[in-house]
């Protein structure tokens, strides 16, 4: 039984100018133990489609889905405060922005002890015993001190290796990486992908990780989707996807890579774009909405 | 004949961070000594981590910040703007591009005034010649004219950072710094982009001082390639002789990091899963 299942999924905006397609029918599924990697420019929808699994979309959107499914349990179905049981304990979620999506008000301790209590029920000194073994599984060193640093008393991958000790902090079953690394430094970014996928094979997670970085993709997954303006362009494993991409959109984005420079020019998405984009109801200030 | 634009000799820059009450002031040495030319039309990359010094550095190559010592000269002429002060005549040789299009431009200014403004300030230009030559710029990087009345949040990202360039090449500078330029685009963007740096840098003959922390990017576009370390210079030589023979295991460890987007690594990397 896949760990996620989801089946048609659409998600709309309600905006000034009519209702905004942000993501157009995907389909979607990712088994136990499997490192899923969705990848996009901003704009595509990747992000807005986890979010919709997360429950966590303002009230202007509307999801609507033929099914989604998480472990047998239909999310559909469920009332929010149900679904809250299931969020941050079974799924959880990191961020693009480390530092942004910390409280600023609370130490890191506080911040991770915080899911323990309302979703293990752990007492005081067990939910401290906690933090410090997950503080050491994701690598801050002094871990008895950082629990008392507030956010901005660390760096941004300290941040971020906070937000992955919260994440995992009940043993989720899926956890889903939201452009982890894209706000920090490429060593940096090696650690903390190494860290990723090192905790999904000891833990045996799902992974789902959402990036535009065609290198991180290399990486670290092990079937890649391949998302544009709310649609699906291609799904496959990551060695055919890199071998022989099938769509002309994933040709596109492979050869935008700096690496792969022929000659002065790099060849950009609208050079290779032969085949007419799908249509899309809104274009250029709407992309910046949907990131 | 090359001729050299931009010359640093030991750059120094010491940042004094004041004490409390009971607490000591300290000095943070941001630039520990460091020296570089570079020869016109050429571009220099600085590559470096977070805190390393390179956008201090940059700081102090535009003309922003003074340096605490060590000489730069630009076009072949000492400039000290802690001692002389900057004057308009240079602020039209150097111009910077700043890393978060979303930040760097002004929400209550339209299009048209930002790219206006630097020639109001730095020259007596009549304001229907800043007009022609706002628009031409415009085309010259990508947009249209209709877009002269727009404001900042009316634009994407990679938009915005067309106008921060085409802001940056109004006064024509020799040039052109670019602090992380394409760090906050998209893969796509950032092609379009780095496209347009290298048509601008042909046309205009601009010297680019390009700073990084994507050694693809690098790769691409530079001429020369210093690898700063704490404030140092661990690593300074042509694109070839630095991507072919690392010497500083900082370096190494840099080009470790990258991810390597090629079928062979994701084979080994696949392999090597298999057998754990």
């Amino acid at each position: 039984m896949p760990l996620l299942e989801i089946k048609n999924l659409t998600v709309s905006f309600d905006t000034a100018a009519g209702p905004f397609m942000a993501v157009q029918g995907i389909d979607l599924s990712i088994e136990p133990r499997e490192v899923l990697a969705i990848v996009g420019e901003s704009g595509s929808g990747k992000s807005v489609a986890m979010l919709a699994v997360m429950g966590l979309l303002p009230n202007t959107a509307t999801v609507k889905a033929d099914r989604m499914a998480f472990d047998g349990i239909d999310l559909l179905e469920l009332s929010p405060s149900e679904r809250r049981k299931i969020v941050g304990k079974d799924i959880s979620m990191i961020f693009q922005e480390p530092i942004a999506s910390l409280n600023p008000c609370f130490t890191a301790g506080f911040q991770i002890e915080e899911v323990l209590r309302f979703h293990m029920g752990m007492d005081r000194a067990q939910r401290r015993a906690r933090a410090i073994e997950l503080m050491k599984l994701v690598g801050i060193a002094d871990p008895e001190e950082r629990l008392n640093s507030f956010p901005h008393q660390m760096s941004g991958g300290q941040c971020q290796r906070v937000m992955i000790a919260i994440a995992i902090a009940c043993n989720p079953k899926l956890l889903i990486a939201d452009e982890p690394t894209t706000a920090l430094d490429v060593t940096i970014q090696k650690q903390i992908l190494d860290l990723l996928v090192g905790l999904q094979a000891k833990y045996g997670m799902g992974l789902i990780m959402i990036t535009h970085n065609m290198g991180v993709v290399a990486e670290t997954a092990d079937r890649v989707i391949v998302q544009y303006k709310g649609r699906k362009m291609e799904e496959a494993d990551v060695l055919s996807l890199f071998e022989q991409p099938k769509s002309n959109y994933t040709r596109a984005l492979l050869s935008a890579l700096p690496e792969n420079a022929v000659g002065d020019r790099l060849p950009t998405i609208s050079d290779m774009l032969f085949e007419p984009a799908p249509s899309a109801a809104g274009t250029g200030s709407a992309t910046g909405a949907a990131s | 004949m090359s001729v050299t634009v931009l010359e640093g000799k030991n750059i120094v820059r010491d940042y004094h961070v004041g004490g409390g009450l009971f607490r000591p002031s300290r000095t943070v040495h941001a630039v520990k000594g460091v020296s570089f030319s570079v020869d016109k039309g050429k571009t220099l990359a600085i590559v470096g981590e977070s805190g390393c010094g390179k956008s201090t550095l940059a700081r102090i190559i535009t003309l922003i910040d003074p340096a605490t010592a060590g000489e730069l000269f630009i076009d072949g002429k000492k400039v000290d703007i802690a001692k002389d002060g900057l004057s308009k005549e240079m602020r039209r040789k150097v111009q910077i591009v700043f890393q978060n299009p979303y930040g760097s431009l002004n929400p209550r200014q339209k299009i048209g005034d930002v790219l206006g403004e630097p020639l109001l300030i730095n020259t007596d230009t009549p304001a229907n010649e800043r007009r022609d030559l706002a628009m031409r710029m415009l085309k010259k990087v990508g947009l249209g004219p209709e877009h002269y009345n727009r404001y900042p949040h009316m634009f994407s990202g990679g938009q915005r950072q067309r106008i921060a360039i085409a802001r940056a090449l109004m006064l024509n500078p020799s040039l052109l710094v670019l602090d992380e330029p394409v760090s906050a685009l998209d893969l796509s963007v950032q092609a379009q982009v780095l496209n347009l740096l290298a048509d601008l840098q042909d046309e205009f003959k601009l010297t680019y001082v390009f700073i990084s922390h994507d050694l693809s990017v690098v790769r691409y576009i530079a001429d020369d390639v210093m690898v700063m370390y704490y404030g140092e210079a661990v690593e300074y030589g042509s694109r070839d002789e630095v991507f072919a023979d690392p010497k500083h295991s900082y370096t190494k460890t840099l080009f470790a990091a990258t991810p390597r987007a090629d079928v062979a690594s994701i084979k080994a990397r696949l392999a090597k899963k298999k057998a754990a």
